[in-house]
């Protein structure tokens, strides 16, 4: 192993070990200590519920849902952002980063009022047959609201250090535009976009306060995960709302670490 | 300077001391009443009042102060450690937790206050949009093909329980104590509700504010309200035929209490609620007063249908909560897939 030029690993290390161990690993580990306390047997009635079932598949799905839609457009936006320069630009860039401040309670009652079927948008979209608010569509909605920046900030970066003249000299030699973005501008781009979707998608799947407000809550239908934990509180129930909270961390974890193997892939192949 | 402005300041200080001390004589108490949602206006008023009344009575200053939220998350609160002195909330089971659960209340709670611990009652009204469009008057129109009910989850709400707990009496009644008929009906109910929330007032506003849904189930403090700020012009209150009596419930949190010193102020605080002050700020702000002088006095702003109580229709308190909201309970397999 090189020695890194500058000291102080054991501090450092100890730092990180003290920090991450009291904010992260302790919570999850008294967690995963109380969902432990449940008995096999009611644990296994929990998940093989229907309600829960379909509570995850909401949560998930729809989050993965509003990760890959944020890809294309957050990916648009960052462009948008790096390559040109207009009135406002400054203004728009600030604004990305709006869903991260503002509390999500807020974005979901804003937009719960715009799209129930007589807002502003539900208003329009009522005679083509698409109802928004209280759907899994509405959920999808105030998901990609607050999985998007993720995306444009992760590639705003990488986009930024891509000299123009790459794409240029394409085109230069014979490339369509297509063929230039494709083949020199996307994949040096490609890992920042997975890591972008990565962390859009694990902000969407914990995501409560503005799912709840638009979501309609119906069981069956549009009900998620955490509003699935905090009724089995509400019902003392706490050793299962742990469970379910468990549940959620360990599939979180499996497809983050998924998704990190892949993007590791794809930016070794680049590299070489 | 500075050492003369010290010293000036010092001066001033010890020629206050006395004086605040003389002030602050006997010191100021401090009382928590944790509470559930729509009752933040109704103890908006009455603790002033009692305030006035105790430091009339014992001179004693007192500051009471007030939290508001879910019944059920209220009392999870107090049982992970809000320091509560008084508890006030939507109903029995939830003070049965803190009882249960925690130990910080003792057993036999609804003895130790008159009338059962229920200082006052609410009802279960209907609240449609103006005109009645959709011809709403009784429990059975709520399952009419095309009728939208904006009603909590009850599993989350203490309102929402008593919404279902009052559909559930009427059709048993309708249907001569037939129980599985009364569970087809709340089922068929719960199909004609869009959207679920958490708490009663977010259902007001989903109902008022965003316009989903023809009829809102509604406490009758919460019905009149969204009237008054939404306008007559907008909403109106049905009185069905038959409705449930609402019971929400107090008691002193006695650890909590002890352990603060503030045993006698909770327990006057309690006892403040049955005097006929405190019974006429509660009419004034919608709920039904247990003194029967008070309630006469209001008599034409609390519609008289007929009531039944849990008790009446479907047994006591701790079996019902079982039975119908616990898990895999009759609410829950209201929402089992094909059925």
């Amino acid at each position: 192993m090189r020695r890194p030029v500058l000291p102080g690993f054991g501090l450092a290390t100890g730092v990180t070990g003290v920090y991450l161990g009291l904010l992260v690993l302790l919570p999850l580990a008294g967690l995963l200590a109380k969902a432990g306390t449940t008995e096999p047997g009611r644990a296994w009635a929990l998940f093989a519920d229907p309600r829960t079932l379909s509570a995850f598949r909401v949560s998930f799905g729809v989050s993965a849902g509003a990760a890959l839609v944020s890809v294309p457009v957050g990916l648009l936006l960052a462009w948008v952002l790096e390559r040109y320069r207009f009135p406002g630009r400054r203004l728009l860039d600030a604004a990305v980063d709006l869903p991260l401040a503002l509390p999500t309670a807020v974005a979901g009652i804003a937009l719960t009022t715009l799209y129930v079927p007589d807002g502003w948008m539900g208003r329009l979209l009522a005679p083509l047959g698409i109802a928004v608010a209280f759907t899994p569509l509405g959920i999808g909605v105030a998901l990609l609201f607050v999985a998007l920046p993720f995306v444009v900030r992760a590639v705003q970066p990488v986009l930024a250090g891509l000299d123009p003249e790459a794409d240029e000299a394409a085109v230069i030699l014979g490339a369509t535009p297509w063929q230039a973005f494709r083949l020199v501008v996307l994949p040096p781009l490609l890992p920042a976009v997975a890591t972008g979707a990565a962390l859009g998608f694990a902000r969407a799947v914990g995501e409560y306060g503005s799912v709840i407000f638009i979501a309609g809550n119906r069981p069956m239908v549009s009900e998620i995960v955490p509003l699935l934990i905090v009724t089995k509180l509400e019902q003392y129930d706490i050793p299962g709302a742990a469970l379910l909270g468990a549940a959620m961390l360990l599939l979180s974890f499996v497809l983050l670490a998924g998704i990190n193997r892949l993007q590791g892939r794809s930016g070794g192949r680049h590299a070489a | 300077m500075h050492i003369r402005r010290r010293a000036a300041l010092g001066g001033l200080l010890a020629a206050a001391l006395p004086g605040l001390q003389a002030y602050a004589q006997p010191s100021p108490a401090t009382l928590l009443n944790v509470s559930y949602d729509p009752t933040r206006e109704l103890y908006a008023a009455i603790n002033p009042a009692f305030a006035k009344a105790w430091q009339a009575q014992t001179g004693q200053a007192v500051q009471i102060r007030a939290s508001h939220g879910g019944s059920g998350a209220q009392a999870r609160a107090v049982i992970d450690g809000l320091e509560a002195d008084v508890v006030t909330l939507a109903l029995q089971p939830d003070i049965d937790a803190i009882s249960e659960r925690a130990g910080l209340v003792a057993p036999g709670w609804r003895g130790r206050l008159p009338n059962g611990s229920v200082p006052y009652t609410s009802t279960i009204l209907f609240v449609v949009r103006k005109g009645n469009p959709k011809g709403i008057h009784d429990w059975a129109d709520l399952v009419r093909p095309g009728v939208g009910v904006i009603t909590p989850n009850p599993k989350t709400s203490g309102g929402a329980r008593w919404n279902y707990l009052a559909a559930w009496g009427w059709a048993l009644r309708a249907n001569g104590g037939d129980k599985d008929r009364a569970r087809a009906f709340v089922a068929e109910l719960f199909k004609h509700v869009p959207v679920l929330d958490t708490g009663a007032r977010g259902s007001t506003i989903t109902f008022a504010q965003r316009g989903q849904g023809d009829v809102l189930l509604a406490w009758e403090d919460d019905a009149n309200l969204a009237v008054r700020r939404m306008g007559r012009d907008r909403l109106e209150i049905v009185v069905p035929s038959v409705s449930i009596v609402a019971e929400p419930v107090v008691a002193v949190v006695d650890k909590v209490a002890d352990r603060h010193g503030t045993r006698a102020l909770a327990e006057a605080y309690l006892r403040f609620l049955w005097t006929p002050d405190a019974q006429e700020i509660a009419a004034r702000n919608f709920y039904r007063p247990t003194d029967p002088a008070v309630l006469a006095r209001h008599a034409e702003q609390f519609p008289n249908l007929p009531t039944f109580t849990v008790a009446d229709a479907l047994g006591d308190w701790p079996a019902v909560q079982r039975e119908h909201f616990g898990d895999g309970g009759v609410f829950d397999q209201i929402y089992k897939p094909g059925q």
